[in-house]
């Protein structure tokens, strides 16, 4: 019979999942899998719904990235519209999705993964959380917290909410911002920015102390999927298509969004509800690649702001010959990002011509078929719709940025269960391992799955027949 | 006694009468409705169907009183003053009351809030709000309607319609195109453009918006509005009805 032992509180990921170690008959673990078990079928019940009212809805499949939702959708519309939007109505959008990366950037360092950094991976389960964080280290825990305010304060300036705002609608955005608004923005960006390159110069004297993790925590050659600009900087809001190898020479390159059908394919498997997207000329599940901060950076050329390039340059130093590999490293790349995001902003909000009133096209259905392209916190967020003639949705489709890394974290939990996991002798401190991998991704499974409810992680150790010798459960106390 | 007739700036002669609504002692006219009475006294009755410029339809049933001496409760909106009345407009079972029925309303069909274009402007919503409604103890029904989109210009979306039926009376009482009516009984039941083609379709539709404007929920909404967007403005029908005089 398993053993079950519960602890609380709540497991740093967001959505409901559990894990699976499979033991030989010498009790070292043979294989290792990601399941996602909730079903929510927004793809479906959407079916038959008005066009305009997309963003909002399939901003609900979340809480945490509402915003990306609201980017890809929107997006998605006004290809339906076949308009142009107005650049202010883009530039306004850029600013809320840079917003949402910070914050859901913050959220999975801060609160979600510091807590395995600073107080180590088999400290004791009770404390290792936000809360452990603030007794050992205040001033860090604070600064999570002022980070992701600051983010989602933002948000709702732009959008008259923390989570789910409306305003990012088909055609633009619905109201101009004020000089006001404009102001109360700028004026947090410099308290943001101080708070991300502290932690950014914290964390690098950090990682020497997770050299193991490094080099087992999902570290295998993978090609890397990510939005460009046409001149090959980091983008998060519009662009193109890079796909890099393993060994960082461009496979593809200025794909047109509109054109993803024709790298991407998905892929299902019976164990889980997360579809399993590949690169389809390399065909399944040899395609695999990985999306996310991590890719975003190993396939820019720049980022092309002056405090991040600077943190570019040391983050490719990780790992000199080719991209960077680790998963762990996706932590480096978050804080990278966290620092452009606070740039860039700053950029867009000094632009006088943020404050332009026209910042929304209008329009009817003129085309029948929309796709809309972004970049979430966790990856590439694909938004794709058919309508008829009267604007009704016929057909959706959603491509989440979390089931990009559906191949990468399987592979990733199964090498460092191999590495950590001994199935004669199980500690927590080795399961708390695994399941720190897919924290570096940070998945977000409600999304990924479309699905609700509470967050428990369960990890499953069978024998090579199957039956469960031991189980560890993190549920919602 | 009622007092003697008076005559009205119309000319017509009516008798006032004397009540009380929640211990307020109140003259008004005898023809007024009880509803009439206490907005024109700044009391608050919960209504949804009722709405000025329009025949009075009584059919949603918010706007139930106690009447003194009375066995059960009335609608305000289609219950005349008399003398002496004594009127409690919310005692703890007409809350119980007013709360049910929007409890029932929001389970028959699809009212998720959130991501309607009526968002932040529905009375329905409002009314929830007002009356304390903060769940729903009957299972929802879950029936799925068809959104009629055919139309140049609006949509109906029957998931959130609540057949008040102020489309088919603005239509029929203050346009006059009678586009608008009702089909169908219990859960079939809704409102129908000309005879159940789609509003596009409609050799009769004005489209004039007035169904639209004067919709309480996120049924009758204009194209191209997303989540929260739809405002609407039936300001102009007491002015548009009276200089028809109420035909």
């Amino acid at each position: 019979m398993g053993r079950t032992i519960k602890i609380d509180p709540v497991s740093r990921i967001e959505g409901h999942a559990h894990i699976t170690l499979h033991l030989d008959d010498d009790g070292n673990v043979d294989d290792a899998k990601f399941h996602l078990t909730q079903f929510r079928g927004f793809e479906k019940f959407c079916e038959g719904r008005p066009f305009p009212e997309m963003p909002a809805l399939t901003a609900r499949t979340c809480g945490i990235c509402p915003v990306s939702h609201l980017v890809a959708s929107s997006k998605a519309c006004d290809h339906l519209l076949s308009v142009t939007i107005p650049p202010t109505g883009a530039n306004l959008r850029r600013l809320m999705n840079l917003a949402q990366l910070m914050q859901s950037h913050a959220l999975s360092f801060f609160h979600l993964s510091s807590a395995d950094l600073l107080l180590g991976m088999d400290s004791n389960p009770k404390s290792r959380n936000i809360f452990g964080l603030l007794a050992v280290d205040p001033q860090l825990a604070k600064d999570g917290i002022r980070l992701r305010q600051i983010g989602q304060t933002i948000i709702e300036i732009l959008g008259g909410k923390k989570i789910h705002p409306g305003w990012m609608v088909p055609g633009g955005v619905s109201a101009p911002i004020t000089e006001e608004k404009r102001a109360e923005m700028l004026a947090m960006l410099p308290e943001g920015l101080e708070i991300a390159q502290r932690t950014f110069e914290s964390f690098k004297g950090l990682i020497g102390k997770f050299s193991e993790e490094i080099e087992h925590f999902g570290n295998f050659p993978t090609m890397y999927l990510s939005l460009i600009k046409p001149t090959g900087g980091l983008e998060h809001y519009d662009g193109y298509f890079r796909i890099k190898d393993a060994a960082g020479a461009i496979v593809e390159d200025m794909v047109p969004l509109e054109e993803y059908e024709r790298v991407i394919g998905e892929a299902v498997e019976p164990y889980s509800y997360m579809k399993f997207p590949y690169y389809l000329p390399a065909g399944y599940p040899e395609g695999i690649y990985r999306v996310g901060p991590l890719a975003r950076l190993n396939n820019c050329d720049f980022c092309g702001t002056k405090l991040a390039d600077a943190a570019l340059d040391e983050f490719r130093a990780l790992q000199h010959d080719r991209p960077v590999s680790s998963s762990f490293h996706f932590h480096f790349a978050r804080l990278v990002e966290i620092i452009y995001a606070l740039e860039r902003m700053k950029e867009l909000l000094d632009n006088p011509h943020i404050l332009d009133t026209r910042v929304r096209a209008r329009a009817r259905g003129n085309s029948d078929e929309g796709i809309g392209v972004a970049e979430a916190p966790r990856g590439t967020l694909i938004h794709h719709y058919k309508i008829d003639d009267d604007g009704l949705i016929t057909w959706a489709n959603l491509i989440i940025a979390t089931g990009h890394n559906n191949l990468a974290m399987n592979q990733g939990i199964k090498q460092a269960a191999k590495h950590f996991v001994d199935g004669n002798n199980m500690q927590e401190g080795m399961l708390n391992r695994v399941e720190a991998v897919i924290r570096c991704y940070d998945p977000c499974l409600s999304c990924a799955s479309h699905a609700f409810g509470q967050m428990p992680l369960r990890i499953e150790l069978q024998d090579s027949r199957g039956k469960v010798l031991d189980q560890l459960l993190r549920q919602v106390s | 006694m009622p007092g003697p007739p008076v005559t009205t700036s119309t000319g017509v002669k009516v008798r006032v009468v004397t009540l009380k609504i929640n211990e307020h002692d109140i003259g008004a006219r005898e023809t007024d409705s009880i509803l009439d009475v206490a907005q024109a006294n700044h009391i608050r009755i919960p209504s949804l169907c009722f709405l000025e410029g329009l025949s009075t339809w009584g059919a949603c049933r918010l706007c139930v009183v106690e009447i003194e001496g009375y066995p059960r409760p009335v609608s305000a909106c289609s219950t005349t003053v008399s003398e002496g009345m004594v009127i409690t407009t919310h005692s703890d079972r007409l809350k119980r009351y007013r709360r049910t029925i929007l409890e029932l309303l929001f389970a028959e069909r699809n009212h998720v809030c959130s991501v309607c274009v009526s968002n932040g402007h529905c009375e329905l919503q409002d009314l929830a709000a007002e009356c304390g409604m903060d769940h729903v103890r009957v299972p929802y029904r879950n029936q799925p309607y068809a959104v009629d989109s055919t139309h140049e210009m609006y949509r109906v979306d029957h998931n959130r319609c609540v057949l008040c039926t102020r489309c088919v009376r603005v239509c029929d009482e203050i346009e006059g195109a009678h586009t608008w009516d009702v089909m169908g009984r219990g859960i079939e039941c809704q409102v129908i453009t000309d005879l159940n083609q789609p509003w596009g379709d409609s050799s009769s539709c004005t489209s004039c918006g007035k169904c639209v404007q004067v919709c309480p929920t996120g049924a009758l909404v204009k194209k191209g509005t997303a989540a929260g967007e739809m405002e609407k403005h039936d300001e102009f029908l007491p002015y548009l009805a009276q200089m028809r005089g109420n035909r």
